[in-house]
């Protein structure tokens, strides 16, 4: 355990060091706070709206959950954001090391291989927290100006870590098998670009089957549910299942470095 | 401390080693000598562990390096190649993470450090940025992160590479220091360091074992004979028929003469030294003699006749060599 906080350790510093980072976080916090705002704008419009509209014709204005309309809408919306910012996050985990023979230091060290995997993964993972986290702040404005129902939005938020490993996960089994951290993030984002879109790859297909499983593997999808407020188990063990997929293929890529050399 | 037997590490493309077994003995330098591509890299990953052999079997101190991969790790500071530094970083941040990586824990993490900087010579930059070092400090800081936790097995892949003769003669002089406590086995094709450091060689060409020796068996053994040069005032004939009928002479060549002055180029028997039979031989002619000395070859000349013989015996069809 701790070989791998040593690990996660060194790479948070990495991060911090390298402008990347701050480019990351700034790039996401000012993104997902520009769709906050206009989300804001919108619900706001929308409840003016249907107020004019009952004083219009008499009667109550019908009853309307505008704090949870604009977390679904935001949530819905950031988790395309992490889509784009994450490969930046995973794109040299592996690359830079294999490119800068670093990755023997690792290898001949007295640690394990899966030690130096999960390692990497939950300082991506951490790092991914930090920009979820960034979010709270207009969030956290919602509460002091309004009453939301946190129950939605903590799951909705349950679902982002979730969805956020995932991707994570897949963007470091890339750069596992890259040299190059440019070539590791431009495949990153084509296979989360293309895995968000799966769906509608296949809208015009009448094959059930083949149309299920596009659907499924549409990764912002899941997402649809939490947002919502709904956990549902299928949704979780999709993104377990993808995160652990990204773990194993990572873990055996390592493992063919060493007898590729 | 080391025993290396019969591994093979075969490529897609191509066999890197063949068959290679060795041993090092506690205590003891060991030169890995041989051209560029010869498999001393690869050899060195393999008893590092950093890459398993197709074939045969790797210990260190008693610990499979396939099987037991931690336990033999735990013995080995490896310096690779390419010294792996993380250029973004402190020697420093990047020493305490080595360190911490070597199951140095707490407190001692610090003293490691410090022991190792002091031995590498770099506390002087310790606070820089690693990419922002010369070529010789970013060598030696790779040096040092091999030294952390006082491995008992140093495998150096071309420890001076990069170094001004100054910090080579450092090096060189911890790498004796170090010999006695720790087994150090050390690449290079610095053929005057195998020579000075080394107390015995391994000379590797295309993946197989060419000579195994102390430097100076290895230089008899490709030898064959003495040389023996003389210069002899006298007659030049007759100098000529006394030195060739000494014992144990094979051949004598005049290799220059003036002023009845003559020198000669003198060839032994195998293994044998003739350097007190000439000289009495000269002086009971009643010459003068004025110079005698034997004529060593280099540890170089020795690497190049072996790589050579061994070429024209592989591929016999090859015109020249």
């Amino acid at each position: 355990m701790r070989n791998i906080f040593t690990i996660v350790g060194r790479e948070l510093r990495a991060y911090f060091i390298s402008p990347i980072a701050y480019a990351v976080l700034t790039m996401f916090a000012l993104l997902s706070g520009l769709f906050f705002v206009d989300y804001l704008g919108r619900v706001m419009q929308m409840a003016m709206l249907a107020g004019m509209q009952s004083a219009q014709f008499g009667g109550q204005a019908p009853p309307m959950d505008a704090p949870g309309t604009l977390m679904k809408a935001f949530l819905g919306t950031t988790g395309v954001v992490l889509l784009f910012m994450t490969p930046m996050l995973t794109m040299g985990l592996f690359s830079e090391e294999k490119k800068r023979g670093t990755m023997e230091l690792l290898l001949t060290a007295p640690i394990t291989d899966l030690q130096i995997v999960l390692g990497k993964f939950f300082a991506a993972s951490t790092f991914m927290i930090v920009l979820l986290g960034t979010t709270w702040v207009p969030v956290s404005a919602l509460y002091f100006y309004a009453k939301p129902a946190s129950g939605p939005i903590l799951v909705g938020y349950l679902g982002m870590f979730l969805y956020g490993l995932a991707i994570v996960s897949i963007g470091m089994f890339i750069s596992s098998a890259t040299e190059s951290q440019i070539v590791a993030g431009i495949i990153t984002f084509g296979v989360l670009l293309a895995m968000w879109m799966s769906g509608s790859f296949v809208q015009g297909v009448d094959n059930p089957i083949i149309k299920g499983v596009f659907d499924y593997l549409a990764v912002v999808n899941h997402l649809d549910d939490f947002v919502k407020g709904v956990l549902s188990t299928t949704n979780v063990i999709f993104y377990l299942s993808l995160t652990l997929l990204g773990l194993f293929l990572t873990y055996r890529s390592i493992d063919s470095l060493r007898w590729r050399g | 401390m080391i025993s290396v037997e019969n591994v093979t590490k075969r490529y897609p493309a191509k066999t890197a080693v063949e068959n290679l077994s060795f041993q090092v003995e506690k205590g003891e330098i060991l030169g890995f000598l041989g051209p560029n591509g010869a498999g001393k890299t690869t050899t060195m990953r393999i008893v590092t562990g950093f890459m398993p052999a197709t074939e045969g079997t790797v210990r260190v101190d008693g610990f499979d390096v396939f099987e037991q991969p931690l336990e033999a790790r735990k013995r080995i500071g490896y310096l690779p190649e390419n010294p792996p530094l993380y250029f973004e970083m402190t020697p420093l941040g990047y020493l305490r993470f080595a360190a911490k990586l070597k199951g140095v824990r707490g407190a001692r993490v610090d003293e490691e450090v410090t022991r190792v900087m002091q031995k590498t010579h770099i506390e002087d930059v310790k606070d820089r940025i690693i990419a922002k070092l010369s070529k010789g400090y970013k060598q030696r800081v790779g040096l040092a992160q091999a030294l952390l936790n006082d491995p008992p097995v140093l495998i150096l892949d071309e420890p001076t590479i990069g170094l001004d003769p100054r910090q080579i003669h450092e090096v060189r002089e911890l790498i004796k220091e170090l010999a006695g406590d720790h087994t150090v086995v050390l690449s290079t094709h610095i053929l005057p360091e195998v020579e000075q450091t080394c107390h015995r060689v391994i000379i590797i060409d295309r993946g197989k074992i060419a000579a195994v020796g102390t430097p100076e068996s290895l230089r008899l053994q490709a030898q064959g004979a003495e040389q023996v040069f003389v210069e002899v005032e006298g007659p030049q004939p007759e100098v000529l028929i006394r030195l060739q009928s000494t014992r144990a002479v094979k051949e004598v060549r005049v290799v220059s003469s003036e002023n009845g002055c003559s020198r000669y180029q003198i060839e032994g028997e195998a293994r044998a030294d003739v350097r007190r039979d000439v000289a009495r031989a000269v002086v009971e002619g009643g010459w003068g003699l004025l110079e005698l000395h034997a004529t060593r070859m280099s540890l170089e000349d020795v690497f190049i006749k072996l790589i050579t013989d061994d070429t024209t015996q592989t591929a016999p069809s090859a015109e020249s060599e």
